[in-house]
């Protein structure tokens, strides 16, 4: 055995030199020069030679000429001499004579011709090797046409020696020629069948791609059954020397190998040819079971990468009892890998796996660390959109220049400067904050100028005191401070829009009261307050009798709620009726003003808490059907109604808003929330769409969706004109469940986007003082272990927590025994990335 | 002038117990030393009836002695670049709580280790400024227990003084801290000086040999003083040599102190040595010289033959390490609990000797109603956090009271309500600023409630773990549904008198590795319910808690600031939305607005924010970064499609260039996008 193996060593050592010298050869001319007689009588019993005659140097084998001049090194490499005879102009013998016989090349063996071979033939390096060595491996290499010629070789060979078959294309190709050239050196080990017919390869293998070289090993000398073929395995690589030799070197390998030493010190044929090693760790009780389990492996990972049974009872193993594979890779330094696995499939995805073969062999920690990562890439990539648009952004500073910072020191004088003074508080490390700092700039920049309002920030990150203080719970918080009065939060839209209203609108204390008629009209048109008369915004007149006071007491109450939303007034003077009278109301009643239409509306009042006037107040002032946007949505989502949706690209057109508005007027006013959505204002709104549709439908789109209710969507057939006959009609059929949902809304919850480390796993995995339990738990722990440890192998009841403990160790570094019972193995492993080196 | 008012004040408390002899008080406090004061001040401020005792006629009159060579080793950091006052206390190991910025230790002190008459100062300030009720020269010798069924313990405490004055109260906060010298007696200890008296003027030890008995702060300060004038000193102790910064307890020996441990490796004659001093003897030659002898060749020696007759160890064994006379031998042991005057109630001394018995409330293990404050309940921390210095012993006594305030008063816990998508928030905020689960680390936490559904949570500050199982009926707030337990931990297996706390990698950086953080980090544990008492009672012994169900580290960091959105919060927010199922991310009001129309539920940030009106529009600049980051889609971009997608695509560093451009944009460009399809 060993020195067969030194056979191989040194005939590929030989190989390999041959395949490096080719490409070096042919600048110098190597070849023998002699005349007929010179060349005949020097010729060597069993000594073979490839002979040219010419008599001149014609032009048209001038090529021919170069290639085999080519060739003489790489033959030479076989004991194959190359000469060039030259004929004398009167010589007419045999070789010399005929004047055909001059576009040939004749192969001998000492001085018994072997083969002629014409110059076309022999069109390069590699025709001429193949064809050359063809020739003499005659019986080493049967050529067969016919799968009869094949299976006859087989059975003859069943018990006796392996076959290597192989197709070819074509003769005289680069595959051809390694075929030969490994024949050449295992020839008389193995028996090598070539074929060029390609129904050969079909019959032998399954749907093989005949314009490609194959090669097969067929196990025929354990071969006990004539009538089944041999078991094949299939070369995987291309048809080089040095992948057959080392296929036909894999093949030779025992299948199993026994083990018992240290696994780091085995080395077989595998591992020195760059394949992994796969160990089954076996032991007495187990190890008829184990070896045919790897025996059944090895067959499966033939050529892929070698098997060995280690006997854990031989070798004293400090490991889990429950590992039962271990990987060894044919990298130096890449300690062992011992893993738990269920069943052989694993070990071949495992192998065959390249990707991971390929980290495997990795040697570098770097990569390793890579892979790590690779696991994790998600988890730690940010996936919280205001946290991500934050940090791309923190290197930009604000222009915070308009904004007063406080401190603890000053808050309070400060709160006593202008008539109003605007505080942000919020924490300088949170996201929602610093969005809402840079919408506050963007506020400071709309109120420059505007005297009596002052713009000032807390970081209660530098100042938690004051912002304890101020009662400031969550950040961010938005007060508004006004001398003599309490402050008021702000709980609108984190916009700078809404901000910018809010501050505008809170300049006048709510409700406003007003002493004339005069003033009630003025305020109704705008005019008063006259901070706010080129401000638009909607307001309110409550209208009350005298004797109405306890209403009154409520609206004052809701007036101040509503401060900053919406303005308040109120009139209760003797001459109220007029007043009354004018908008078609009895006190007490609203008149409402909305920013979005001239006119006054009257309400009666009839609700008599402050709560209910507040509702009150918020409902009447939601437009009849608005264009909805993603600052009023939430307005119209409180009704908690379906809703009726207009898409369209632009604005809407009027006849569509006319029918639009009565069937909103309608009767079914109540029973739902119609609206439109302009794609230029809104263009999430295209997001909807797709979300209803898959893809955005021909605008514009009449939608329904049941929001809060089993969340159907229906989409309005387009061939029908929006009127408002049609959609009423439509309605209807949807409502007695004619008409098919174009989708469902999901109604899925919000699960979290990505797990969390499961430390409590890693702690667990790394060793006993890194588990944290209970004691009596502790006792139950180990019962258990013990139990799988002496369960078959193959039993794996906590595999994730063994891979969180590989990989628990990978992170360990040097100098730190954290592991207790478990095997040291990941000592030259990656370490985590740590700091104290900087 | 304080004393007239205090007087008073006793005067009328007088009254009001009627024709009863007893003066009578809910509170009673034991010693007007830092614990003691620290409690009154909390007392005060919660409007209790209460009186403090003091033997002396000063506040803190421990420190009006002690240390003997005056310098304080508790670190008085003036700046650390913060204006966080919370922030600032992590580093401000003097100070007591108080709402009053005035009483801050470094306007007392521009010393970093400062004199210790600064403290006796700040105390009786802290006193007078606060207006505290003080008795002082009056020292209690006694304290017996009446059985009274309408008491709020089934008992009274009856407290008397040294002028047979008596008190009583219905509860008893003892602060008299550990006053008690640490005494070991052995033939010859007659010969040895007490810390408490040893002379302090380094002129007194010229020339002298010199050994010390003990291994702490006092042994190692009374050999610095002496350090530069005597021939040698050696130092004998049973245990070996701790280094705080090895084993990151305060109370191990200092480095500042640690100068003989330099002149003892460097071979500069002075040396330590391990021993038992119970097996020690020292006799006094004729020229007054101490010999350390041990004990049993005392026993057997020939009781005639005067101190010729006593065998000295190196009469066997020639190169004894103590063969040399001393001049001196200074006893430096520390200090003790004195039982003296509880009558029993006080039982037989908890595991640590020096130490009265007390459970993790800081109540007696024997008696109801007696608490236990200040460096003498040091035994629920000994050796592991800060309970026994001022540092983390105003953090306990604040929680005591807080107990308190729910047994007696039916004060609940104070908490604060928040909405769950603040409870990352409150986390970060807390590990990055709380003083009290910083320096009381392992052993106050913060406790987090989830109300049931996970839409909110209340959050309790700085619980003592150690009674996690009684959390409902000691807090008066309930845990229906799951708990988290946010601690500071120092990283497993790091610090110990025997470890390498230098070595290489001893750091973490990944918060994936955040689990082997070696040094200070907060650790999130998650309980889907309360412990009980038996799982508190079974956990291992080296951790704070019981087997979580799951458990978070935030990885160390090398500035304590743990507000890295990659590192720290996002991991953070990972934990917490696995452990709550749910989905904690922030959103612009345009993706809830999606969300809104096309799905039937809405994340928690959208619901409690957009859907209440409150959504977070982002400017314009934001939402682009979060478009180009791939987490908010642009649909505005179909509709200019042709030249401005490839744009947006590439990022373009011109991001103002870009937003103006955008409605400027010429109508050709429309076209020529129709052209290219």
């Amino acid at each position: 055995m060993a020195a067969l193996e030194d056979r191989w060593v040194s005939s590929f050592s030989f190989l390999l030199f041959c395949a490096v010298s080719i490409p070096i050869l042919g600048s110098a001319s190597l070849v023998q020069e002699l005349s007929p007689h010179e060349y005949f009588s020097g010729l060597q019993a069993n000594k073979a030679s490839l002979a040219y005659f010419s008599r001149t140097v014609s032009p048209g084998v001038q090529l021919f000429l170069e290639q085999i001049e080519n060739s003489v090194e790489a033959l030479h490499d076989y004991g194959i001499s190359v000469v060039k005879v030259k004929c004398p102009k009167e010589d007419v013998s045999r070789y010399c004579g005929k004047e055909n016989a001059l576009r040939k090349a004749y192969l001998f063996r000492g001085n018994v011709l072997i083969r002629e071979f014409p110059t076309d033939a022999l069109f390069d390096v590699n025709s001429i090797v193949a064809n050359v060595l063809f020739a003499l491996l005659f019986h080493e290499v049967k050529y067969v046409e016919t799968l009869t010629d094949l299976q006859n070789i087989e059975n003859a060979l069943k018990g006796k020696s392996n076959m290597v078959f192989a197709y070819v294309p074509a003769t005289g190709t680069a595959e051809h020629r390694a075929v030969m050239e490994v024949a050449f050196v295992y020839g008389t080990v193995h028996q090598f069948v070539l074929t060029t017919e390609a129904t050969l390869l079909k019959d032998a293998g399954n749907d093989p791609d005949v314009s490609s070289a194959q090669l097969l090993f067929c196990h025929c000398q354990q071969a006990t059954d004539l009538a089944q073929p041999c078991r094949r395995t299939p070369l995987e690589h291309d048809l080089t020397v040095l992948n057959i030799h080392r296929h036909l070197k894999l093949m030779g390998a025992p299948l199993v190998t026994e083990v018992a030493e240290d696994p780091e010190k085995v080395s077989t044929v595998h591992l020195q040819l760059g394949l992994p090693l796969v160990f089954i760790l076996s032991q007495k009780e187990t190890y008829e079971a184990d070896r045919r389990t790897a025996e059944f492996l090895a067959w499966k990972l033939l050529g892929k990468a070698g098997v060995a049974i280690l006997s854990r009872d031989v070798v004293d193993l400090n490991i889990l009892r429950r590992s039962n594979i271990a990987l060894k890779t044919p990298d130096e330094g890449v300690p062992i890998k011992y893993l738990v696995l269920e069943d052989t499939e694993e070990v071949i995805t495992l192998v065959e796996d390249k990707s991971k073969v390929k980290q495997i062999q990795e040697n570098e920690d770097e990569d390793e660390e890579d892979e790590d990562e690779k696991e994790n890439d998600d988890q730690d990539v940010q996936d919280d959109q205001v946290v991500e648009a934050v940090s791309r952004d923190k290197k930009r500073e604000l222009p915070l220049d308009q904004i007063l910072t406080l401190t603890e020191e000053t808050f309070h004088s400060a709160m006593l400067e202008a008539a109003q003074t605007v505080v942000l508080f919020y924490a300088s490390w949170e996201a929602v904050s610093l969005v809402v700092l840079q919408s506050y700039t963007e506020v400071a920049d709309h109120l420059k100028g505007t005297q009596g309002i002052l713009l000032s920030r807390v970081n209660c990150w530098d100042w938690p005191g004051v912002c304890t203080m101020e009662n400031v719970t969550q950040f961010p918080t938005i007060k508004i401070y006004k001398k003599g009065e309490q402050p008021i939060t702000y709980n609108g839209m984190l916009g700078t829009e809404e901000l910018t209203s809010f501050i505008m609108l809170s300049q006048v204390s709510c409700p406003l009261k007003l002493a004339t008629i005069d003033e009630a009209e003025r305020y109704l048109s705008g005019e008063l307050p006259s901070e706010l008369s080129s401000y638009q915004h909607s307001l309110v007149l409550g209208v009350f009798s005298t004797a109405t006071s306890k209403v009154r007491e409520a609206f004052t109450e809701a007036g101040s709620i509503l401060s900053g939303h919406v303005t308040t007034g109120i009139y209760f003077e003797d001459d109220v009726l007029a007043l009354s009278h004018k908008y078609a109301v009895s006190p007490p009643a609203l008149l409402l003003a909305r920013s979005s239409s001239q006119s006054v509306e009257g309400i009666s009042l009839s609700k008599q808490s402050a709560q209910d006037i507040v509702q009150m107040i918020r409902y009447e002032l939601l437009d009849v059907f608005p264009e909805i946007t993603v600052q009023n949505l939430p307005h119209y989502l409180q009704l908690r109604k379906p809703f009726l949706i207009f898409f369209s690209d632009g604005d809407i057109g009027q006849i569509e808003s006319k029918e639009m508005l009565k069937l909103a007027k309608g009767r079914s006013q109540q029973a739902f929330v119609s609206c439109w959505l302009n794609l230029k204002n809104t263009p999430v709104g295209r997001g909807v769409l797709k979300a209803y549709f898959a893809t955005i439908p021909s605008l514009p789109a009449l939608v329904w969706v049941n929001l809060h209710a089993g969340g159907q969507v229906f989409k309005f057939p387009s061939e029908q004109s929006i009127t408002e006959m049609n959609i009423l009609s439509w309605l209807e059929k949807l409502k007695a469940g004619l008409e098919i949902p174009s989708s469902t809304l999901s109604e899925e919850d919000w699960k979290p986007p990505l797990p969390a480390y499961n430390f409590l796993q890693m702690m667990e995995a790394a060793g006993p003082e890194f588990t944290l339990h209970t004691s009596s738990h502790q006792e139950d722990r180990r019962e258990q272990q013990q139990l799988e440890g002496s369960e078959e192998k193959a039993t794996v009841r906590e595999e994730p927590i063994e891979e969180a403990r590989v990989k628990a160790e990978k992170a360990q570094g040097p100098g730190r025994d954290l592991r207790g019972t478990a095997p040291r193995l990941a000592g030259r492993e990656k370490q985590a990335r740590r700091h104290s080196e900087l | 002038m304080a004393r007239g008012l205090f007087l008073r004040l006793v005067l009328s408390a007088l009254c009001a117990a009627g024709a009863a002899a007893f003066l009578y008080h809910d509170y009673c406090v034991l010693g007007a030393g830092p614990a003691g004061l620290q409690a009154a001040y909390f007392l005060q401020r919660a409007g209790r009836d209460y009186v403090v005792f003091e033997r002396s006629h000063a506040p803190g009159s421990f420190f009006a002695i002690y240390p003997r060579h005056r310098k304080l080793i508790s670190i008085n950091k003036r700046h650390t670049g913060k204006s966080n006052s919370e922030f600032n206390l992590r580093h401000d190991w003097n100070s007591l709580l108080s709402h009053e910025p005035r009483l801050l230790f470094r306007r007392y002190s521009r010393q970093f280790f400062p004199h210790a008459d600064a403290m006796v100062r700040y105390l009786e300030d802290f006193a007078a400024m606060l207006g505290l009720r003080i008795r002082y020269d009056t020292a209690i010798v006694h304290v017996t227990l009446e059985k009274d069924p309408r008491a709020w313990n089934g008992h009274y405490f009856v407290l008397s003084d040294q002028n047979r004055q008596s008190y009583k109260c219905s509860c008893l906060l003892v602060a008299t801290g550990t006053w008690v010298p640490n005494v070991v007696n052995f033939p010859g200890s007659e010969y040895v000086e007490g810390y408490e008296t040893v002379s302090t003027n380094p002129e007194d030890f010229a020339g002298q040999t010199v050994l010390i008995l003990g291994r702490g702060n006092s042994a190692f300060e009374t050999a610095e003083n002496i350090l530069g004038v005597t021939n040698f000193i050696h130092m004998v102790s049973r245990s070996r040599v701790r280094l705080s910064w090895a084993t990151h307890y305060v109370g191990d020996l200092r480095a500042i102190n640690n100068g003989l441990l330099d002149t003892y490796q460097l071979k500069s004659l002075d040396g330590l040595l391990e021993g038992d001093l119970e097996d020690l003897a020292i006799v006094k030659d004729k020229k007054g010289k101490l010999h350390i002898t041990l004990r049993f060749y005392l026993e057997n020696r020939n009781t005639s033959a005067g101190i010729d007759g006593i065998t000295l160890p190196q009469d066997e064994l020639d190169n004894f390490a103590t063969r040399a006379p001393y001049d001196r031998v200074i006893r430096c042991l520390g200090w003790k609990f004195d039982f003296s005057i509880y009558n029993r109630m006080m039982p037989g001394r908890g595991n640590k000797s020096k130490y009265p018995q007390i459970k993790p409330s800081y109540e007696s293990r024997g008696t109801r109603g007696l608490f236990v404050l200040g460096t003498a309940s040091h035994s629920v921390d000994f050796r592991k956090s800060a309970g026994g210095f001022i540092h983390g012993f105003r953090y306990t006594t604040r929680a005591v009271h807080r107990l308190l305030e729910n047994r007696h008063h039916g004060v609940p816990w104070p908490s604060a309500v928040y909405p769950i998508t603040q409870l990352t928030n409150s986390i970060i905020k807390r590990v990055n600023e709380a003083s009290g689960l910083y320096q009381m680390f392992s052993v106050l936490a913060d406790i987090i409630l989830l109300r049931e559904n996970a839409t909110a949570f209340e959050y309790l500050e700085e619980y003592p773990v150690g009674i996690l199982a009684e959390l409902e009926t000691q807090t008066g707030r309930k845990a229906p549904a799951g708990l988290f337990v946010v601690i500071m931990e120092y990283g497993r297996n790091f610090s110990g008198d025997d470890k390498d706390v230098f070595y290489y990698n001893r750091a973490v950086g990944e918060a994936q590795h955040a689990w082997q953080s070696n040094f200070l980090h907060p650790v999130i544990y998650y309980y889907k319910r309360l412990p009980t008492e038996r799982e508190m009672r079974l956990h291992p012994p080296d951790w704070p808690l019981p087997r979580p169900d799951a458990i978070h580290h935030i990885v160390e960091d090398f500035l304590t600031d743990w507000t890295a959105p990659n590192a720290h919060i996002l991991p953070l927010r990972r934990f917490l939305e696995n452990c709550l199922s749910t989905d904690l991310r922030n959103f612009f009001a345009e993706s809830c607005f999606l969300f809104a129309l096309t799905r039937q539920k809405l994340p928690p940030f959208c619901q409690q924010g957009y859907a209440r009106m409150q959504g977070l529009t982002g400017s314009e600049r934001l939402r682009r970064h979060a478009v180009e980051a791939g987490l908010l889609e642009d649909y505005a971009v179909t509709d200019f499609s042709g030249d401005k997608l490839p744009d947006s695509r590439q990022g373009s560093h011109d991001q103002l260039l870009r937003d103006h451009v955008i409605p400027l944009r010429p109508l050709h460009h429309l076209v020529n996008a129709k052209d290219e399809f």
